[in-house]
């Protein structure tokens, strides 16, 4: 029996999850639709002056995003778990993090690019000015994967136990701490007119040591999970 | 030299030796704390700035720093568990997470109890603080895995994994909390801003960090005996303890 390459296996895993997504369309919209209204509560709980919104509206597009993220970060996993297609995976011959980044790739396109698209729109709602509108998707595009990434490792150890959404987001939402602090006082400095290539520095090396470190985790968690 | 590990692994062996040492041991941390409370309550001198209500930090930086370092315990066996799979270094991983848990509780709490006269406010979002907070949860999400997955040979194995995990992001999240704070920069608020620590002040505080390191020695072995049996218990040599076999 010939065994695929590993370029060929990671392209065939990233092509299987984007056309399962595809298939299945509202889950998509539905991360998206709680991104949104997440941020919609925000001016009902807070009141609707525009000075205010402008102040906390960074921050309060991150912390959707972030839960956004948490919430949709169930599906990496559960349902190829659920049908034993991950245990398929995991005995291919092909490093088991290799595949699992291009799996965590095909679910950030899925669920983190969309929240890209969104996010002007929503900077609008808030009255953010255009600098911090721009400020705010580059931080979501630097930061976003990186959100997928370490909530991988999460959900790989969760993901055999009954009621792991709880325990997902107390395992997970800390360890994003670090991206929501950059990425919002990125989108604040880049408001008060100050440099911003520090944050977005320090976002590309969370992204680059996420990349590097966090599909090893991912893999031995999911081995130990699935033992 | 080898063999001398081995054997020191083997959770028989282990739960022998921890069980002679543990009497020892809290002899030293029960000396240790009351001289060291001593020492810290009654001969050291009252702060000129800060009064009496300074001597809370020989409570308070004990814990602080001995939550830290148990986190480091924590996922250092966790990896030599991992690496090398050896049981005893899960169970001293696991047992290590609520003392540590503890711990950063109470550095919480005493921070926020000295922090009310001192600063007027029980909280500030200072880096300090938040990190600390953050530690807590992180503890807590280790105590969360391990109780929610029901093979405790698996959820030690789990757990170790979201310590080194953790580890990694320690600095991260402490440095970015850090510069987080400087940014917005709030009421500037500098726990030691007085130049330096006192020689009479410092020797009670170093005493009871010793008094706390080896009260967690105490409290670690105690209950990685517990876990010993409990996980040891279909083994001929627990029956025959219980008196059972």
């Amino acid at each position: 029996m010939s065994t695929a390459s590993l370029p060929h296996a990671f392209q065939a895993l990233l092509k299987r999850d984007l056309t399962l997504a595809v298939r299945h369309r509202a889950e998509i919209a539905n991360t998206l639709l709680f991104f949104v209204l997440v941020t919609a509560l925000f001016p009902l709980g807070i009141g609707p002056d525009p000075a205010v919104l402008k102040t906390v509206g960074p921050g309060i597009i991150w912390v959707a995003a972030l839960l956004a993220a948490l919430l949709s970060l169930d599906a990496v996993f559960r349902s190829d778990f659920e049908d034993g297609t991950l245990e398929q995976i995991m005995m291919s011959p092909h490093p088991l993090s290799v595949l699992m980044l291009a799996k965590v790739l095909a679910h950030w396109l899925i669920t983190g690019l969309p929240l890209l698209v969104v996010a002007p729109l929503l900077g609008m709602f808030l009255g953010l000015p255009g600098i911090e509108i721009k400020t705010l998707m580059i931080t979501l595009a630097l930061g976003t994967p990186v959100l997928s990434m370490i909530g991988a490792i999460g959900v790989a150890l969760t993901v055999g136990l009954r009621r792991g959404g709880m325990i997902l987001s107390l395992l997970v939402l800390p360890l994003y701490i670090p991206v929501l602090i950059f990425s919002a006082s990125a989108v604040n400095a880049a408001g008060a007119g100050l440099s911003i290539s520090g944050h977005l520095s320090l976002l590309t090396a969370l992204l680059m040591l996420s990349i590097s470190l966090s599909p090893v985790a991912t893999a031995s968690a999911l081995r130990i999970s699935l033992n | 030299m080898f063999t001398f590990f081995h054997k020191m692994a083997s959770p028989k062996y282990f739960y022998g030796i921890a069980g002679k040492l543990i009497p020892w041991l809290g002899a030293a941390c029960l000396i240790t704390t009351l001289a060291g409370l001593y020492l810290g309550l009654v001969v050291a001198p009252t702060d000129y700035q800060q009064g009496d209500s300074y001597r809370i930090i020989y409570v308070h930086v004990p814990s602080a720093w001995m939550s830290l370092f148990i986190y480091m315990v924590m996922a250092i066996a966790g990896a030599i568990g991992l690496i090398w799979h050896i049981k005893l270094a899960e169970i001293i991983s696991i047992s290590s997470a609520s003392i540590g848990a503890s711990f950063t509780f109470i550095a919480l709490v005493t921070g926020s109890i000295w922090g009310k006269p001192m600063w007027g406010t029980w909280w500030v979002w200072d880096a300090r603080l938040t990190s600390e907070l953050i530690l807590l949860f992180l503890y807590l999400g280790v105590i969360a895995l391990y109780n929610a997955v029901e093979d405790k040979r698996t959820a030690a194995r789990a757990t170790s994994i979201l310590a080194i995990v953790g580890v990694v992001n320690i600095p991260i999240i402490h440095y970015s909390v850090e510069w987080w704070n400087t940014l917005h920069q709030g009421p500037t608020v500098t726990k030691f801003d007085a130049p330096s620590i006192d020689t009479s002040m410092l020797i009670p505080l170093l005493i009871m960090a010793v008094a706390f390191k080896l009260y967690y020695a105490v409290v670690l072995l105690m209950r990685a005996r517990c876990e010993v049996l409990a996980r040891e218990r279909n083994t001929q040599w627990v029956k025959k303890l219980a008196g059972t076999a």
